[in-house]
């Protein structure tokens, strides 16, 4: 799956085997469900005994153990789509378009239709489990005119179970899509796994009826207006009749059948509730923290200790799991910190602490640039103003052109969250702000200027890190007016690029391209989220410095920490004025809209607050430790002053 | 092993407790007092504005107005749920048909049936709000108190004030605005705390859910808006009897005597985890350890839990007699004291892995050792004999580990057995001890109500006192730390010194390890 890169024993290794737990997990629990579905879907109060007879009949009934290796089969696809899919940080949709394009993706649609089919079969297993009238597709028709070759007439309700399971399970894959359902988030507390499942077990039957809820709602609505055109289809096709005497279900009467309307609900709910399960073990088991070593004996191992995993870029949940992971043993684990400290035995040096702090360093620093090139791109109304860097780029000459916008908006372009995509692509850097389709650059509605805009960018390059000369802060992207800018370059601005026929003659945007503009503006408080996407990386990283510099004061025996305690405080004053700004836009500070129960973890959207609060708490507890010993501690005059608020307990 | 008999006997009628200096407490008559410390607080009953009128009486006021049948039991399925419609539909028979309300009086006669057996075996659950956070409380006598909850602030010199009248006062010596905070869901305050390593976040336990106040330090707004404040619920947990903020600042824990799980709350994203375990019936206190390694959970029943934090797992202490009303934490977490209702005594435990414990108890507890008893004991006094000891209302133990204040619940009925503070030494390093201090007593016929240490006293160690009268009191008890101060560094060992005690105190111990 992955090219043999440096994250790749962590795949082969640790990975698919957590993978491979979760389904076997998923699978075993298949039978439990199942048969709590079988009794729920024979449930009747009034002949218990018969009841349970039915259950146990249908329980090892071949044609149960035959859907049962069936189900069996979606769980273990479902697993697998799962770990094709997951992301461990989330996919922020800027706008309406930029979601309806990532909807039209073509690896996502094939995840929702890959999710239909798969309903369609689980339709077709309950079906077969319920029995009574929905055991088949086909059935002999009752004779009407006496005599004549018996008809193989269309079992209607049989039909409604397939198309239901279809229906479900495409609209399971597209909330997905939509709500993030592949987003994995790591726990606010360490929790054992089984008790971890228990706990969510609640959560996961609440949610999966809720939604079946809804789902065969949509569904019923949908068949009573369109019903009539998959049952002409399947009639063809099969060469069915359509049986007359049986009233026809995509009427008013025909929905309003209780036991019907039940057992569509309760197959639903079944279909849900089982690839909830099988989630949220994939969730649980790839969460799981895993503890690195810090140093090893021998060199073959060295890949796998944490110093050098904590820069790794592939695969993202491997530099996620390290960061945990050093975040935890900064909290927990005297004997690991100790390791941290430690000097290299020949030579002396501090490799460990060196290779940690610089890459938690380089992680501040990058979400500090991220800000701050945000911010100046922002209009005081927190809308962005344009996608000028595109524009700006049709413009330009080739060579010049993809220098300049990119360097306006270096950080976007260079280090913004990975994506979904990233896992097959590379480390195709994206920027969720400068596309109008979000990251999502395989979409067809990327254009290729835009795919060049964003296509890797070798780190060797002048532009890779903070490039904020003059000269091309002078370029800032413009509302897309009629700027002089472009103006001056000699040809007019383009609307967005996805637009294919942007009128040069006209400097003013088009219909369509204003349309899609306002489209674009609808969700302005994504692009806050969007930028603070992977921040549970930083969060990590700001815990475990501040705790591994609060025990320094202690166990530090050799001072390693002492020669990085100004860059450490520096990079976390620096973010903390960064984010303080940012936190002053409008819609930066406005708390997201509690969704209701849903399966989608929603975590990611308050993320930025995290980020404030950890920040502030990691700087206090710096200041806390050292107390008066940070005035030795050489620093700019503007951060002393704002240290001694921190010191003083005044922020 | 009766403890009390070594104290030193209550002051005569008239003499209030001051401070402690040269290892003796001293005393004064009323003028002292008056003019002792500058943060000495007074709210006078008189002096709140009460709620004269609750909600339901308002209606009164207004005429009359019928709703429809179905505005009304979509207002009564929203105020009390099932229950609710139930009772709507029960009570507006004229309206409904006759099967229905019929049908749903017999529903609501079962689930009354049911929740009878349930609160038969949790008779905690039929109490009302407030009845259950008086009985679970950790002030005395908390319906009748003026001063609901008190907390300093962890880093400074600031702390919060709850009062009757639903309202949060702060109080910070270098500033002259007093913050007023009021919330419309701000009611029935049972528990305060101020977010450690954070300058503005206070956590308030309220009736039906948590507030989160950020009360920004450098802002002269004396009303701060609602807006600052953070509501954190969840359905069915209620009321709040206790919270405790993990002392790294990242977590928060609440809990209430109707819910059986306790829930972990990261609060900057408003999102929480319950932590549940079969048995006990809720959780009424909680108190995390100040290395942050353990929490202490204690349960309506006679059940205890002791959480380790890292990867949340707990043991289980059953105890004997009845609920362990209250507990405290050795500075360096490895101890954990409590006091069981229905029992005069203290028990400690040790823990293992944490530092500054000797290897011979690694394998853990195995059972609580009694280290102090207080049951009732007689002082004869100028004013007649006094009656001190009894039940336990609450425990708390200095930053340092060198005091350890017991809030003792005396008798309301008896005027000569009234609510004191019993103020021990302690030692925990090398080897646990507990000496006799003496006796904290206000003004007469004054009770105290609630007592907090502040976090980082420096000349030895404060303790703030609410009394009944509405006063709040600071008693400074001042000494010279055996141990280096390292208050700021939680999770760290404190590295302890013995110092040398008079040898006076040697026959008067109270309790060692070495003679356990």
């Amino acid at each position: 799956m992955f090219s043999a890169g440096s994250g790749y024993w962590f795949t082969q290794k640790v990975l698919c085997w957590r993978a491979a737990a979760s389904i076997a997990w998923s699978v075993l629990l298949l039978p439990a469900t199942t048969a709590a579905f079988v009794v729920l879907s024979k449930f009747s109060i009034l002949h218990p005994v018969r009841m349970l007879a039915d259950c146990a009949s249908v329980l090892v009934s071949a044609g149960s153990v035959f859907s049962f290796i069936l189900l069996t089969g979606v769980i273990i696809m479902v697993g697998f789509l799962t770990f094709e899919y997951y992301t461990v940080i989330p996919m922020i949709a800027c706008s309406k378009v930029a979601l309806l394009g990532r909807l039209l993706h073509p690896r996502q649609l094939l995840y929702c239709l890959a999710h239909g089919l798969m309903g369609v079969v689980v339709g077709w297993c309950c079906a077969v489990t319920i029995g009574y009238r929905y055991e088949t597709l086909g059935s002999v028709c009752p004779k009407t005119d006496g005599d004549g070759p018996a008809h193989m007439c269309l079992n209607e309700h049989h039909l409604l179970l397939l198309l239901e399971g279809g229906f479900v399970g495409l609209s399971h894959g597209l909330l997905g899509v939509i709500h993030n359902m592949n987003y994995v988030s790591f726990g606010t507390v360490q929790q054992h796994k089984y008790l971890c499942f228990k706990g969510s077990l609640p959560l996961a039957v609440k949610c999966s009826a809720a939604q079946a809820f809804y789902s065969v709602r949509n569904f019923l609505v949908f068949y009573f207006f369109l019903g009539h055109i998959p049952r002409a289809w399947i009639c063809r096709s099969l060469s069915l009749h359509l049986d007359s005497s049986a009233h026809p279900l995509d009427t008013i009467s025909g929905l309003l059948d209780l036991s019907l309307l039940y057992h569509l609900w309760i197959s639903a709910a079944y279909l849900l509730f089982s690839w909830c399960i099988t989630l949220l073990l994939f969730r649980i088991f790839v969460t799981e923290a895993y503890s690195f070593p810090v140093q090893s004996t021998f060199t073959e191992e060295a890949p796998q200790c944490l110093p050098k995993v904590l820069s790794e870029k592939q695969p993202m949940i491997l530099k996620f799991l390290a960061l945990q992971d050093l975040s935890l043993l900064s909290q927990h684990s005297p004997s690991r910190r100790s390791q941290v400290f430690s000097l290299s035995q020949p030579g002396g040096h501090a490799h460990n602490w060196n290779a940690i702090s610089k890459e938690c360093l380089s992680l501040l620093a990058e979400l500090t640039q991220r800000l701050v090139s945000y911010h100046e791109t922002v209009a005081t109304n927190g809308r962005t103003k344009s996608l000028s860097s595109s524009s700006e780029q049709k413009t330009s000459s080739e060579s010049s052109g993809t220098e300049d916008s990119m360097s306006s908006r270096p950080a976007f372009l260079m280090k913004t969250p990975a994506s979904v995509f990233l896992r097959s692509m590379g480390a195709g850097p994206q920027s969720p702000l400068t596309s109008p389709f979000t990251p999502d650059l395989d979409s067809p509605f990327a254009s290729p200027t835009l795919r060049r805009l964003t296509a890797p960018l070798d780190p060797g390059s002048p532009w890779h890190g903070s490039v904020q000369s003059p000269h091309v802060m002078r370029r800032a992207p413009k509302l897309w007016s009629t700027s002089t800018d472009s103006q001056v370059n000699g040809s007019p601005p383009a609307s967005p690029a996805s637009l294919p026929s942007p009128k040069p003659e006209s400097s003013r945007p088009s219909f369509l391209a204003q349309f899609f503009q306002n489209r674009r503006e609808q969700l302005p408080e994504a692009s806050s989220q969007a930028l603070f996407a992977d921040s549970q990386a930083h969060i990590w990283a700001l815990e475990g410095l501040s705790y591994l510099v609060q025990a320094s004061f202690t166990e530090d025996q050799f001072g390693v920490v002492q020669t990085t305690l100004p860059s450490i405080l520096s990079s976390m004053l620096l973010l903390q004025e960064a984010v303080d700004r940012h936190f002053k836009l409008p819609h930066a500070s406005s708390k997201p809209v509690r969704s209701p129960v849903s399966l989608g973890d929603s975590s990611h959207k308050t993320l930025r607050f995290a980020l404030r609060a950890t920040l502030k708490t990691a700087i206090y507890r710096i200041t806390s430790t050292f107390g008066a010993h940070l005035h030795a501690v050489q620093m700019s005059a503007e951060h002393r002053k704002r240290l001694q608020h921190f010191l003083e307990y005044k922020e | 092993m009766c403890s009390l008999a070594l104290f030193p006997p209550p002051l005569p009628n008239g003499q209030t407790t001051l401070c402690e200096s040269n290892n003796e407490l001293l005393s004064g008559n009323k003028e002292d007092t008056q003019n002792a410390s500058p943060l000495s607080l007074h709210f006078p009953r008189e002096s709140l504005k009460l709620h004269s009128r609750t909600e339901s009486s308002s209606k009164a006021a207004f005429l009359d107005h019928s709703e429809t049948l179905w505005m009304r039991s979509a207002a009564a399925w929203r105020d009390g749920g099932l229950t609710g419609l139930l009772n709507e539909i029960t009570d507006s028979d004229s309206e409904v048909p006759k099967w229905l309300s019929v049908g749903s009086g017999c529903i609501l006669a079962l689930l009354r049936w049911i929740s009878s057996f349930h609160s038969s075996l949790f008779p905690h659950l039929t109490l009302s709000c407030e009845d259950m956070i008086a009985e679970f409380s950790q002030v005395l006598n908390w319906s009748d108190c003026v001063v609901r909850a008190f907390a300093w602030h962890p880093h400074t010199d600031k702390f919060a004030v709850a009062l009757l009248d639903e309202s949060i006062k702060i109080y910070n010596p270098k500033s002259t605005t007093t913050p007023t905070l009021k919330h419309r869901l701000q009611r029935n305050v049972a528990a305060m705390q101020w977010k450690p390593l954070c300058a503005s976040a206070l956590a308030v336990a309220c009736q039906n859910c948590l507030l989160v106040w950020h009360v920004d330090p450098c802002s002269l707004s004396t009303r701060p808006s609602s807006s600052c404040a953070q509501v954190l619920s969840h359905p069915g947990h209620g009321p709040v009897t206790s919270i405790a903020w993990s002392p790294s600042g990242a977590l928060l824990l609440s809990a209430s005597p109707m819910d059986t799980s306790m829930m972990v709350w990261d609060v900057a994203a408003e999102s929480c985890v319950p932590l549940q375990r079969v048995g006990g019936g809720g959780v009424t206190f909680l108190s995390w350890s100040p290395d942050g390694s353990h929490v202490l959970a204690s349960t309506p029943s006679a059940l205890f839990r002791v959480w380790e934090t890292r990867m949340w797992t707990c043991e289980r202490w059953p105890c004997l007699k009845g609920r362990c009303q209250s507990g405290c934490w050795s500075p360096d977490g490895s101890r954990l004291l409590f006091a069981v209702e229905g029992e005069t005594v203290i028990y400690a435990l040790t823990f293992a892995g944490a530092p500054g414990v000797s290897t011979s108890s690694l394998t853990g507890p195995q059972a609580a050792a009694v280290v102090a008893d207080l049951s009732e004991t007689t002082f004869h006094t100028e004013d007649g004999d006094l009656i001190v000891g009894g039940e336990i209302q609450s425990l708390s133990w200095d930053p340092r580990g060198e005091r350890l204040a017991v809030l003792l619940k005396g008798d309301p009925q008896a005027t000569n057995r009234p609510a004191i503070i019993a103020v021990f030494k302690t030692r925990t390093s090398p080897i646990f001890e507990l000496l006799p201090c003496g006796f904290v007593q206000g003004e007469p016929g004054v009770e105290p109500r609630l007592m907090q240490f502040h976090p980082n006293f420096q000349h030895g160690a404060l303790l703030t006192v609410c009394w009944s009268s509405g006063r709040i009191t600071h008693v400074p008890f001042y000494f010279l730390s055996s141990a280096v101060p390292h208050v700021a560094l939680s999770g760290s060992p404190s590295l302890l010194h013995p110092l040398e005690r008079p040898a006076d105190f040697a026959n008067q111990s109270l309790f060692t390890e070495l003679i356990s």
